[in-house]
């Protein structure tokens, strides 16, 4: 998949839409309590996905949205569903992978993690889908020194 | 139920890596483990615990996927990411490496040894299977490359006692070959899963073959009539495992016959039979051992010991192996 993942210089999407990004987390006054373990929720995981983006976050863009973002602690499950800004979206492999790397980088190793576009948004949404979810694929392209750096750069804070 | 599957040991194989593999020589005295570490790593039993003899580390750049022995056990070849297949000769104490088959375009994701010892067959993500001739000088030769898949090639396995090839695909599907006039020549695909096809596995008379797929389900073949030429056609009906992906399945040789095996993703080891008087063309398969949290993160492979009855072996996301004795629950025991 290394050579879908080329960076065109000109912009698929030079206009996109603009969504208004979600509020500061409330904490509760439970989460504050030092002495309670608080269970991994959607919004923490949605946080970890959408604070390191740029120079758009993924929020913004819609690609990610926290009602599409589930996680159980006590099932060690996440699914994330992203949607690609278009249909036709040549980055939506890439996006996934980096959204995936992402996961499992923050999250304890006994997590399973799902990443999939949201239905009925991307024109090979399952192709896309079925090489995100084959784990050796996933093993193989961080191999991939090259493909690597460019996960690395889409992950990457912005300044 | 759960009495049939006990923990023997754990050993940490690969640590702060994978443990994609693991392959007991045909004796039974060495089990070979490859990982995400780029190393192979040699075990012996030595009293209770298993130690590591060797670790294989320069042969290879990136993760070590398969290895498999030949059938004489003096041999070990190993498929990497880096698309190479190393092949290693077995000295006394050490093992070198003899020779390197380059060819295939990406990663070679698979290696069998064929019964004779003469052919040995590798597949990659390039989406072909390469079979390779042995001469005395232990020279290797390509003697035939297939292009009968249309994605990544995930597995290659031989029939036990025939020149007889079997591969599965991140197609969906499972091709068999034979050579023909000397040449391979795909004489079957097996359609029925609906995704990728990780792994398979033949019985011990290599009249059924057993596949497991991304699409959480098991099937078992089983070749039609009596004849070798009418192929190999599924056996009705396929019967599912209603949990997630099952990343490797292996067939018992002796002397649990036909007890099968998998390893999966959902961390789980199962091992299912044939239910005794069973019709062989509808068998009925039952769930004789299951093991929830056999490692804390994806089994990636289970393989049954050659001559230690129901000792098994697996290996995890987690890098560890494990060792489990596994008994027949007592038929027509209402437990």
């Amino acid at each position: 998949w290394v050579g879908k993942m080329v960076v065109s210089s000109q912009l698929e999407n030079a206009n996109p839409l603009i969504y208004q990004r979600s509020g500061e987390r409330q904490v509760t006054a439970l989460e504050e309590d030092e002495d309670v373990v608080d269970k991994i929720d959607d919004r923490e995981i949605f946080d970890i996905l959408v604070r390191a983006e740029h120079p758009l976050s993924l929020e913004e863009l819609n690609v990610l949205e926290q009602i599409r973002v589930k996680v159980s602690d006590e099932e060690s499950a996440v699914s994330v569903e992203f949607t690609p800004t278009i249909p036709h979206c040549s980055m939506a492999t890439l996006i996934g992978l980096s959204i995936k790397v992402k996961l499992l980088r923050s999250l304890p190793e006994r997590f399973k993690v799902d990443v999939h576009i949201t239905p009925g948004t991307h024109a090979s949404e399952h192709a896309v889908n079925k090489q995100l979810a084959d784990k050796e694929r996933v093993a193989a392209a961080l191999e991939n020194s090259h493909l690597l750096e460019v996960v690395n750069q889409c992950l990457s804070a912005r300044s | 139920m759960k009495d049939s599957l006990t923990l023997l040991s754990r050993v940490s194989a690969h640590p702060d890596s994978r443990c994609w593999f693991v392959a007991w020589n045909p004796t039974g005295t060495l089990l070979a483990s490859c990982g995400g570490d780029r190393t192979i790593r040699i075990w012996a039993k030595e009293d209770t615990n298993w130690v590591c003899k060797s670790v294989l580390g320069e042969g290879h750049q990136r993760t070590v996927r398969k290895v498999s022995w030949s059938p004489c056990g003096n041999y070990l070849a190993s498929a990497s990411f880096d698309a190479t297949t190393c092949i290693w000769m077995k000295k006394t104490e050490e093992f070198e490496c003899v020779t390197t088959l380059e060819g295939h375009e990406n990663e070679v994701k698979s290696v069998a040894w064929a019964p004779s010892g003469s052919l040995l067959a590798t597949c990659s993500r390039d989406k072909s299977v390469w079979v390779w001739e042995v001469d005395e000088e232990e020279e290797y030769e390509c003697v035939s490359v297939l292009n009968s898949h249309t994605q990544d090639v995930k597995h290659v396995v031989w029939h036990p006692n025939q020149e007889l090839l079997a591969s599965a695909s991140y197609d969906d599907t499972v091709k068999l070959y034979r050579e023909e006039e000397d040449d391979w020549v795909c004489c079957a695909t097996l359609e029925g899963h609906t995704s990728t096809v990780w792994s398979l596995a033949f019985d011990q008379t290599g009249d059924r073959l057993a596949t497991c797929s991304d699409d959480k389900t098991v099937r078992i073949w089983k070749r039609q009539g009596a004849g070798e030429e009418k192929g190999v056609s599924k056996d009705e009906p396929s019967w599912k495992c209603i949990l997630f992906y099952l990343y490797r399945c292996c067939s018992c040789k002796n002397p649990l016959s036909n007890a099968l095996a998998t390893a999966c993703g959902d961390d789980a080891i199962r091992v299912f039979e044939e239910d005794a008087g069973s019709d062989p063309m509808q068998p009925t398969i039952s769930l004789t051992a299951h093991m929830p949290r056999a490692h804390t993160q994806d089994v990636n492979c289970v393989a049954w010991h050659p001559k230690e009855a129901g000792l098994l072996a697996s290996c995890s996301d987690d890098g560890e192996m494990a060792f489990w004795q596994y008994q027949i629950p007592s038929r027509g025991a209402s437990k």
